[in-house]
C-alpha cells in the first residue's frame, strides 16, 4: 500500500478519511515498512467496514492486516445497535474464536532439552492433529449442546482441565448468550468427532522458551522468567464454526438487501443486530465461542498428562486463554458517554488495559496477557493491554505475524523434510502429519512477527512483555 | 499457476494471501464447476491418487451462478469434513440455478493421502462464474484454509 494515500497522524497511526459512503474514518495502526508491505486489498477493505450502518468511531486495521473476507483480517469495529447497527459473519470468520492460549510449566529448558523427542513424540501422540484427524472424545447430540452453552466449564466439569483455569480465559470460560438451538445438524455434524482437535493449517501446539523479558514487573505479573517454558495453543471451534461462518454468511447474503443494508461487497455479508437474522446468528456464533473454549481446554489438559508422563512433578498453570475472532457486547465510552457495543475482532485481540473489571485479581495490575503467535522458526511474544489501548482501538491489539508468501509459492520455495532439518540444527523439533502442510508454513512464509509487535507497542495497542521461541512444534 | 488436466477436465489454483484460489475450466457450466471442485479437492492431496470406491449426492441451489458455486464447494467440504471423504471425480447437472449430481471418492487415508491442509468454507472472494468465450466457461472462488 502506498503511504501516500493516508493520512499520518503519528508514527504507527495512519487515517483514510470517509469519502463516499464511509460513515466513519479507517485508522491503520502500522509503522511505514508495514503500510508499504500491506495489500491494497486493506485499504478497500477497512474503508467498506467504514461504510457499514451504525458502526462507532472508526474502521480499524491492526499492524499485521491482510486481505480478508469482506472485513481484512487484523480488522476491528465497534457497531451499535440502537444506531441500526449490524453483525457481520465475515467481521467474525470462518474459524469462529480462532484463538491462543499459554500454560506456565515449572519445567526448566534444561530438562526439556533432556527429553526433548520424547516429549515430541508423546505430544504428537496424544494431540490430534492435521486434517481428517480425531480424538478420543465422541459426543452425542445432547452432549454436544451442553458443551455449546458451557464452554470451558463444561470441559472442566467432565473432567478436561482444572476449575482454576477458567479464571484466566476470557469470558471466564463460558460465553453467555450462546444458543445451540440455532445451530444446525450438519454443524453438529461436523463437531461430532473433532473436540480436543488441534485442526490444520497455521494451527499448533508448541513447546516454547522465554528468550526475552521486555517487561520486567509485567512478567513477574505474569510469571514468566527468563528461560521458562511455557506450553501454547493455538486453534478454534473447528468444524462446527466452519460450518456456522459457511451457513450464516450465505443466508446474510442473501438478506442484506431486504434489511435494507447497502453491501460494498457481498463478502461483507451482515444483518442488523435487532433483527431475527441478527440474533440468531449472535447465539450460533457465541455457542461456536464456547466450542472454542472448550477444544482449547481439553487439548490443554491432553498437554498436561503428557508432561506428567515425561515429568512426574509436572505443573502448567494456565497464563491466559485469547480469542481473535469473535463479535462481543462490551462495555465502552464513545465521547464521554459508556454503552455496550457490538465488538468485532477478525483477526485482532483484546487488549483491556491494566484494572480493567474482566480480569482477574491478579492480572489486573499489569493489564490483559496478548498472546501473539509467529511462525515456527521465529517465534511468538506476549504482550499486555495498556491504559492506552481502549481510547486507540476498543482495548484491540494484533494477532500474529500474517503471511507474507501465498501456500502456493511456499509449495515452490521449500519442501517440508528441508524445513523439520533445517530447523532442528537450529534446535526446533516438528511433529506433523504432513510434509506439504511444513512446507506451506516454512517460516519463511510469514512476515516478521517482531516487526508487528514492535508497531503495535509504538501505537500504543498493547506492550512487549516477553518473546519467546519454540522448542518443539506440533503442526495441525 | 500451471493447468492441471485430469480426464477432461481442467483446474489450476491461484494465490491469495493466506488462502488458495480454486478455479475450474470446461466447455460448460457443469463442466468447470466439477473442474473447480477437483481443484478444491487438490488442495488436500493429488486427485490422481484418490480412488473413486463410493459416491454422495450433492443437491444445492444459490441465487445466483457464484453462490451456486460457493454452496456446491461448501457442500463437498461438508463431505470431506463429516463423512471423513476424498474425492476422485465429479458429475454435476446444472439446471437454471439448482445443481444436481454426485462426487465419487473414498475415505481419507491419512498415510496414503498426506492431506496437507483442511478446507473452513468457500467464499465469495473473487467469486466469478463466465462463459470468457464461446463454449470455454471458467468458475472460481478463495477457498479459506
Amino acid at each position: 500500500m502506498d503511504p501516500g494515500r493516508l493520512t499520518q497522524a503519528g508514527a504507527c497511526e495512519w487515517h483514510i478519511e470517509p469519502t463516499g459512503k464511509m460513515n466513519v474514518p479507517a485508522v491503520l495502526y502500522a509503522d511505514e515498512e508495514l503500510i508499504r508491505g500491506m495489500d491494497d486489498k486493506v485499504f478497500e477493505q477497512a474503508s467498506n467496514v467504514a461504510m457499514l450502518p451504525g458502526i462507532v468511531r472508526a474502521s480499524y486495521a491492526m499492524p499485521d492486516a491482510h486481505w480478508g473476507y469482506g472485513f481484512p483480517i487484523g480488522g476491528v469495529a465497534a457497531f451499535d445497535a440502537a444506531a441500526g447497527g449490524v453483525v457481520s459473519g465475515g467481521g467474525v470468520g470462518f474459524d469462529i474464536s480462532c484463538g491462543v492460549r499459554s500454560m506456565l510449566t515449572n519445567i526448566d529448558a534444561d530438562r526439556i532439552r533432556a527429553h526433548q523427542r520424547e516429549l515430541a513424540d508423546a505430544l504428537f501422540e496424544k494431540v490430534p492433529a492435521g486434517v481428517g484427524s480425531t480424538s478420543a472424545i465422541h459426543l452425542t447430540d445432547e452432549g454436544l449442546d451442553e458443551m455449546l452453552a458451557g464452554g470451558a466449564e463444561w470441559a472442566v466439569r467432565s473432567g478436561w482441565g482444572e476449575m482454576r483455569d477458567l479464571d484466566r480465559i476470557e469470558e471466564r470460560g463460558r460465553m453467555r448468550g450462546g444458543n445451540p438451538g440455532y445451530i444446525s445438524p450438519r454443524a453438529h455434524k461436523r463437531q461430532r468427532h473433532e473436540m480436543g482437535t488441534l485442526g490444520s493449517g497455521n494451527h499448533y501446539l508448541e513447546v516454547q522458551q522465554v528468550t526475552e523479558i521486555h517487561d520486567a514487573e509485567a512478567a513477574r505479573g505474569f510469571g514468566l522468567s527468563p528461560e521458562h517454558i511455557v506450553v501454547t495453543i493455538h486453534c478454534g471451534s473447528r468444524g462446527l464454526g466452519h460450518q456456522i461462518g459457511t451457513e450464516f454468511l450465505a443466508e446474510m447474503a442473501a438478506e442484506a438487501p431486504k434489511q435494507g443494508i447497502d453491501l460494498p461487497e457481498r463478502e461483507l455479508a451482515c444483518a442488523r443486530l435487532d433483527s431475527d437474522l441478527g440474533k440468531r446468528y449472535l447465539g450460533a456464533m457465541w455457542a461456536g465461542i464456547n466450542c472454542a473454549l472448550a477444544n482449547r481446554e481439553i487439548i490443554g489438559h491432553f498437554a498436561r498428562e503428557v508432561f506428567a508422563q515425561v515429568f512426574p512433578d509436572a505443573e502448567l498453570d494456565l497464563l491466559y486463554d485469547v480469542s481473535h475472532n469473535t463479535c462481543k457486547i462490551e462495555w465502552h465510552a464513545v465521547d464521554g458517554v459508556e454503552k455496550d457495543l457490538f465488538i468485532h475482532r477478525k483477526g485482532a485481540t483484546r487488549a483491556f488495559g491494566p484494572g480493567h473489571d474482566d480480569l482477574p485479581a491478579a492480572l489486573k495490575p499489569f493489564g490483559q496477557p496478548v498472546l501473539i503467535g509467529g511462525s515456527m522458526g521465529t517465534g511468538s511474544h506476549i504482550l499486555a493491554g495498556t491504559a492506552t489501548s481502549e481510547a486507540k482501538a476498543f482495548s484491540s491489539a494484533c494477532h500474529g505475524a500474517g503471511r507474507r508468501m501465498s501456500r502456493h509459492q511456499a509449495l515452490k520455495n521449500w519442501k517440508g523434510r528441508q524445513v523439520v532439518d533445517d530447523l532442528a540444527e537450529r534446535g526446533i523439533i516438528v511433529r506433523s502429519h504432513t510434509s506439504r502442510g511444513i512446507a506451506e508454513e516454512a517460516p519463511g512464509a510469514y512476515k516478521d512477527v517482531d516487526a508487528v509487535v514492535d508497531a503495535a507497542e509504538k501505537a500504543g495497542l498493547a506492550r512487549k512483555v516477553a518473546r519467546l521461541v519454540p522448542l518443539i512444534c506440533i503442526k495441525g | 499457476m500451471a493447468k492441471t488436466s485430469l480426464a477432461e477436465a481442467c483446474w489450476e489454483h491461484f494465490p491469495h494471501g493466506a488462502d488458495i484460489g480454486v478455479r475450474g475450466h470446461g466447455a460448460t457450466m457443469a463442466e468447470a464447476f466439477e473442474a473447480a471442485a477437483l481443484a478444491a479437492t487438490a488442495v488436500l492431496t493429488p486427485p490422481e491418487g484418490v480412488r473413486a470406491e463410493r459416491s454422495v449426492a450433492i443437491d444445492v441451489t444459490g441465487a445466483d451462478p457464484e453462490l451456486l458455486l460457493v454452496n456446491f464447494l461448501n457442500a463437498i467440504v461438508y463431505e470431506m469434513a463429516a463423512e471423513r471423504m476424498i474425492f476422485a471425480r465429479f458429475h454435476v447437472r446444472i439446471d437454471g440455478l439448482r445443481l444436481t449430481g454426485e462426487a465419487r471418492g473414498e475415505t481419507i487415508d491419512r498415510m496414503r493421502h498426506e492431506p496437507a491442509v483442511e478446507i473452513k468454507g468457500a467464499t465469495l472472494t473473487m467469486a466469478k462464474v463466465a462463459e470468457e468465450r464461446p463454449g470455454e466457461w471458467i468458475a472460481q472462488c478463495v477457498v479459506d484454509v
